[in-house]
């Protein structure tokens, strides 16, 4: 075994000395070429480079918007499904259309019964409006909603203090208030906590037991209440503003989406029947899945990926086709000295070599060298890029690479065909070259 | 060291057939030096072009140190002109980014001999051309004897059987050529072969024996008294 490897190592490290690309002789001409032809070389080098450079910089901000939109989509449970209701639009079983359509406790709790096998949180949730808020003599402005225990999970709120609202809280009535990051900082910025302070509304007093943050400020400006307590204290009786579900995560995102349009349908059907609302009625009930809003992005973003991938794709091909009418020039102006190698010997893979090898090797350095350039752009400045819907463009390091890889392959066809050429040449017309 | 035997070659011009060579029997011993003449389209490159296997006969046998040459692919061919034969042309051929000594060192890189012996064979030869000291100018820095003696160091390199120069005084100046002639008589003289086509009387008289060509037949074939070219050079 270990002779074996021995043996396999110095046949391995035989054929590295005498393969042509360790040849020192030949990379001496190759310098040669290029030092003779420096801005040509630059130039051709310069079409690759910028031609992975847009290629890698362009998968960068796809990624980025990718990366956006993703953010966009954390604010709220990405497979959450709210219902609100409206007016009826056209006429059914008898029914006027421009019905008021208004759900209830019960409509949640029979919901909550039927698709008990289906959801992950369910919450149910009331808007209270033209409440006066006070903290001590302070008089806030912000949104008051009554929400169920489980509505912290459906918006991804982070309790960053205290606690969200309960079971208990619901059970009980309890008077208590979580309120968002926002109105910490804008209202008790002076005290170590707004926890167990009291505010008022309409002069009721509730203790504030908890505090949230979420992506966006403008959903940190809300004031939870148990809902409960909403609907009892403030008159609410039944009535609901929306209810929101959240379902349990699918294997992939395409299962998800099918899950989630099929449970929205089974939901809107079941609140049609209850409510006697005409199956096609788009007015009466609004069932809103985040999960078909969040497919339309991104395969909105998926084309918009596919296409920086196209363009790129033709930069990089741009900078081939660069290279080999480079080389198909260098071989029509080295055609004496072709002949001449020849007459003296060179055998017709030689010169498809020395070709080749020049072709190979500026590919792959400029290559290298818009890709180092790109990466390490997206590196520094990519972080601190703060556009809507763009975060943190970056690209996958092994995709980059393998691209440039690909490249280089496609440098070595680009240099093939004029080295082939090259090789080709009858050496006395060659030789009468001028 | 050469037999050929009823050789020939036609070239296809649009429509019409040229016959070039029309059936060459001609023989080179080892050490001779032989001059090939004859007016321009008598076939002289072109017999010049097939003895270097540039160029392929239609027809006819060719023997080169008693090996049949036929059936080549640009490979063999390849091969064969590097290990057998040394080409001097008359515009030099030199490759003009490389000096003296990497242009004379160039036919054994093809050979696969290693950087140093190259470079030490290659002073060895630059030397016997007397340009040793010119071994780091390119050859834009050399005169056109200096060249063509360069040239001559690169077709010796090699140590080819046969020594093939086609008009190699060509693009010099009567002194310039009788100097270079001087140098061909002196490595004769040491009996490499060697095949000189001139359309030059004198050039040709400073050889052993001449072959007139004419049509593509060969009309003359004789031996003459070898002027030194020493004898114009003072």
């Amino acid at each position: 075994m270990g002779r074996l490897s021995v043996f396999s190592y110095t046949r391995f490290l035989s054929s590295v000395i005498t393969n042509p690309m360790f040849d020192i002789e030949r990379w001496q001409e190759i310098f040669d070429t290029i030092r003779k032809n420096k801005l040509r070389t630059f130039l051709t080098g310069l079409s690759v480079a910028s031609g992975i450079f847009i290629l890698v910089i362009l998968l960068g901000f796809g990624q980025g918007m990718q990366n956006g939109v993703a953010q966009e989509f954390e604010e709220d449970a990405i497979t959450s499904i709210n219902v609100w209701a409206g007016r009826t639009s056209k006429e059914y079983k008898g029914m006027n259309p421009g019905r008021r359509i208004q759900l209830r406790n019960e409509n949640f709790e029979s919901t909550n019964h039927i698709f008990r096998e289906d959801i992950e949180f369910k919450s149910a949730r009331t808007y209270i409006g033209g409440m006066t808020i006070n903290y001590g003599k302070e008089s806030l402005a912000y949104d008051l909603q009554g929400v169920s225990p489980d509505f912290q999970f459906i918006e991804n709120a982070k309790i960053i203090e205290g606690r969200f609202i309960n079971e208990n809280d619901e059970a009980n009535t309890t008077k208590v208030a979580v309120i968002g990051n926002k109105i910490k900082q804008d209202v008790f910025s002076s005290l170590d906590t707004p926890i167990g302070e009291l505010i008022e509304v309409s002069g009721i007093p509730f203790h504030i037991v908890g505090v949230y943050s979420e992506t966006e400020d403008r959903e940190e400006e809300r004031i939870y209440i148990p809902l409960n307590t909403a609907q009892k204290v403030f008159n609410g009786a039944d009535r609901l503003g929306n209810i929101s579900y959240t379902l349990p995560p699918a294997a992939n995102f395409k299962a998800a989406v099918a899950e989630a349009t099929q449970f929205k349908e089974q939901l809107r059907t079941h609140l049609q029947q209850l409510h006697t609302i005409a199956p096609d009625d788009t007015s009466a009930l609004n069932v809103f899945s985040m999960m078909e809003v969040a497919q339309r992005y991104f395969s909105l973003i998926d084309n918009i990926k596919f296409f920086f991938w196209f363009v790129g794709i033709c930069t990089v091909i741009a900078g081939i086709v660069g290279v080999s009418n480079i080389m198909l020039i260098v071989v029509k102006e080295r055609t004496r000295e072709i002949g001449i190698r020849k007459a003296i010997g060179a055998k017709p893979w030689a010169i498809v070599g020395l070709i080749l090898q020049e072709s190979i090797f500026v590919t792959a350095i400029s290559g290298f060298a818009g890709f180092i350039f790109s990466m390490g752009l997206l590196e520094i400045f990519g972080p601190y890029i703060e556009v809507d819907y763009i975060v943190n463009p970056s690209v996958n390091f092994n995709v980059a690479l393998s691209t440039v890889i690909l490249l280089i392959i496609a440098g070595t066809l680009a240099g093939f065909f004029p080295a082939w050429r090259a090789a080709n040449i009858h050496t006395i017309k060659a030789l009468k070259d001028e | 060291m050469i037999e050929i035997k009823n050789l020939h070659k036609s070239y296809q011009m649009g429509s019409n057939a040229l016959h070039v060579l029309k059936g060459i029997d001609f023989s080179v011993k080892e050490g001779e030096l032989v001059a090939i003449m004859g007016s321009s389209g008598s076939g002289k490159s072109t017999l010049l072009n097939i003895l270097g296997m540039l160029d392929v006969a239609d027809e006819g046998e060719y023997l080169l140190d008693g090996m049949p040459i036929k059936n080549l692919n640009e490979t063999k061919a390849a091969n064969y002109r590097n290990k057998f034969l040394g080409f001097i042309f008359q515009s030099f051929n030199l490759i003009n980014y490389k000096t003296a000594l990497e242009n004379v060192a160039l036919p054994l890189y093809y050979q696969r001999i290693n950087r140093k012996k190259r470079q030490e064979k290659a002073l060895k030869y630059l030397e016997q051309v007397g340009l040793k000291e010119w071994s780091h100018h390119l050859p834009s820095e050399l005169s056109g004897g200096q060249k063509q003696r360069v040239a001559i160091a690169r077709a010796m390199v090699t140590e080819p059987k046969v020594l093939l120069a086609d008009e190699l005084t060509g693009a010099l100046d009567s002194t310039t050529s009788y100097e270079v002639m001087g140098l061909i008589q002196k490595i004769n003289d040491k009996g490499n072969t060697i095949l000189v086509v001139t359309h030059e009387d004198d050039i040709a008289h400073m050889c052993k024996r001449i072959v007139h060509l004419r049509d593509g037949v060969i009309v003359k074939d004789e031996k003459v008294k070898q002027v030194r070219a020493a004898e114009y050079v003072q």
